[in-house]
């Protein structure tokens, strides 16, 4: 009877994660067959002689609408707005929080509760204003503008993780630092630096995935030559031709994935933590 | 208010300084830009900005809009079943992981790698497998399913709930964690002391387990709700809003109307519609979170 049960949850746990695996092996095979191959079908089947053609193609010289330099440059673009998006919006959460929970002052928290509506607020309500906002700054259709939109979206989350971290930290840690002399900053370079290397890892991942995910900012306030890689997938995935390669989308949609798959298999506890940290702290 | 055990600055301004730049612009990026969102929705903006002030009726114009409450009904359609089905699927997948399962680790592993990767990439995966002709269709019926017919990516009745699949596979992982976290925090005393008294699993989870994961259940919905009411992407990447705007959603048909349409004024009404509905689930969330911690 024991072995029996055992017998139903491995199988059904089994099949839910081939169900869960399934999207990501279609990908990954439609993306290794040619055309002649995908048109005879088989979702599923295996690619009967294997080739990087679609890979080749999706990166360099696949058709984004009018443009048919593949996915490359867009690719670029995302990888340099997210590395100073990133450290910007980390740097200035982690200060914020560290005011907000060792160095607290009248009406600090109900500002810090305030902010807090901006982790949940509907990005649609900014769009328009912003691109207004970012047009009087000379910044609107530039990388710098996503950058920009991409800091203030992120200080709300940031602070709010490193608040939650350093809430935790002993105010006792801080009042010895201080009978020996130290101020406000060594405090924070020498003690409390030192101590945030996992919430540090946290935000950063936090912070990355979801600006290389981004669409909606993408989309609205990039221009033609600093769309990120997401919008040019969209594109390419979107390009009407004569005929559709569904190879290439494959190929392109893996590409656009890779970044945040690889963080995941490389430090997924650390994704997970950010995840609900994000999700069930208020 | 600062406690006797908040440490005290040498220079007290100091720390005021720090947060100043931050406070300051996230609350014109925030509340400012809500207001001046909030103005353009009472203007006559169309296709550009435009400050003349002509009252509601740019929400009049919203709510006799069949398009937008095509967008509000599928927007109801998908929450529902996104959010009851990813929280069923979810605490189901917790509960049999709870089971003490030899390699658990890297099942969740599996059941969560969907929610690291953008909803254009899995709306461009799930678009293709879901193609009426080349998709999945064609392997059912490569088993010998003839007549098998799977065409609701282009089937105007349907297009929403393929939105509905591709959403609920890339969160259940992410709601299973959180579950799975909440049943690691439950006393093993009391389940130990249910078996003793003779209750059958089943009964043991239905009856104590799941009754006591009511926090959880409240901020997995309120996550699930929110991530619902925000769904852009998924929906752009999977149907475009289509066919026709079958499918459509207030954030796809915000941004129609306020970037590709022409409609500022009524871009920014259907955005107001949006945030009143986060805030009327967020705010008092928000409230009671901060309130308790003090």
């Amino acid at each position: 009877m024991q072995n029996f049960h055992r017998f139903v949850i491995w199988s059904l746990l089994l099949g839910f994660a081939a169900i869960f695996l399934a999207p990501l092996y279609v990908m990954l095979v439609t993306s290794l067959k040619d055309m002649n191959e995908i048109r005879s079908g088989g979702l599923l089947s295996l690619p009967g002689s294997p080739t990087l053609d679609a890979w080749a193609k999706a990166w360099s010289s696949a058709c984004t609408g009018t443009d048919c330099g593949g996915l490359k440059p867009f690719f670029t673009n995302s990888a340099l707005m997210v590395v100073p998006a990133v450290l910007v919006s980390t740097a200035l959460g982690a200060v914020n929080g560290y005011v907000i929970s060792k160095w607290r002052f009248r009406g600090s928290e109900l500002m810090f509760g305030l902010m807090l509506f901006g982790v949940f607020m509907p990005m649609q309500v900014v769009l328009l204003p912003m691109s207004q906002v970012l047009g009087w700054l000379g910044i609107s259709s530039s990388l710098w503008g996503l950058i920009f939109v991409h800091v203030l979206a992120g200080i709300p989350s940031t602070t709010l993780f490193f608040r939650n971290y350093y809430v935790g930290l002993p105010d006792e840690l801080i009042k010895a630092a201080m009978l020996d002399g130290a101020g406000f900053w060594r405090i924070f370079w020498r003690i409390v630096l030192p101590l945030s290397a996992p919430i540090l890892v946290v935000t950063l991942i936090w912070q990355f995935t979801n600006i290389w995910n981004d669409f909606l900012y993408g989309v609205v306030f990039s221009g033609g030559d600093s769309k990120p890689v997401t919008v040019g997938l969209n594109n390419l995935a979107n390009t009407s031709s004569v005929v559709k390669e569904y190879n290439v989308d494959m190929a392109a949609a893996m590409i656009a994935a890779l970044p945040t798959l690889a963080i995941y298999v490389i430090a997924g506890k650390y994704f997970v933590r950010g995840l609900t940290a994000g999700a069930v702290k208020g | 208010m600062s406690s006797p055990s908040t440490p005290r600055p040498n220079q007290p301004w100091l720390p005021k300084l720090v947060l100043a730049p931050s406070f300051i612009l996230s609350f014109l990026f925030i509340y400012g830009l809500i207001a001046w969102n909030g103005y353009l929705s009472v203007s006559a903006s169309r296709l550009l900005p435009n400050y003349e002030f002509v009252g509601l009726e740019q929400y009049v114009t919203l709510f006799d809009s069949e398009r937008w409450w095509v967008a509000a009904k599928n927007l109801g359609i998908f929450g529902v079943l996104f959010i009851g089905c990813g929280m069923a699927l979810g605490l189901f997948l917790a509960i049999l992981l709870d089971q003490k399962i030899r390699a658990e680790g890297a099942l969740r592993t599996i059941y969560l790698y969907p929610m690291a990767l953008s909803f254009i990439v899995t709306g461009t995966a799930w678009k293709w497998i879901l193609n009426p002709g080349l998709g999945l269709e064609n392997v059912v019926r490569g088993w010998g399913f003839e007549n098998f017919t799977f065409d609701w990516l282009i089937n105007p009745d349907y297009a929403i709930y393929t939105v509905v699949i591709a959403g609920v596979w890339q969160s259940s992982g992410f709601v299973m964690a959180l579950f799975l976290a909440g049943l690691r925090g439950i006393d093993d005393s009391i389940i130990k002391a249910a078996q003793v008294d003779g209750a059958s699993l089943p009964r043991i989870y239905l009856r104590i387990i799941i009754p006591s994961l009511g926090p959880v259940f409240f901020s997995t919905l309120l996550v699930l709700a929110h991530i619902a009411i925000k769904s852009f992407d998924l929906v752009i990447a999977l149907t475009n809003g289509g066919p026709g705007y079958a499918s459509d959603v207030p954030a796809t048909y915000m941004y129609a109307m306020a970037f590709s349409r022409g409609q500022i004024g009524l871009g920014a009404a259907s955005a107001t519609i949006m945030l009143a509905t986060i805030a009327a689930i967020v705010v008092p969330y928000l409230y009671s979170e901060l309130r308790t911690k003090r």
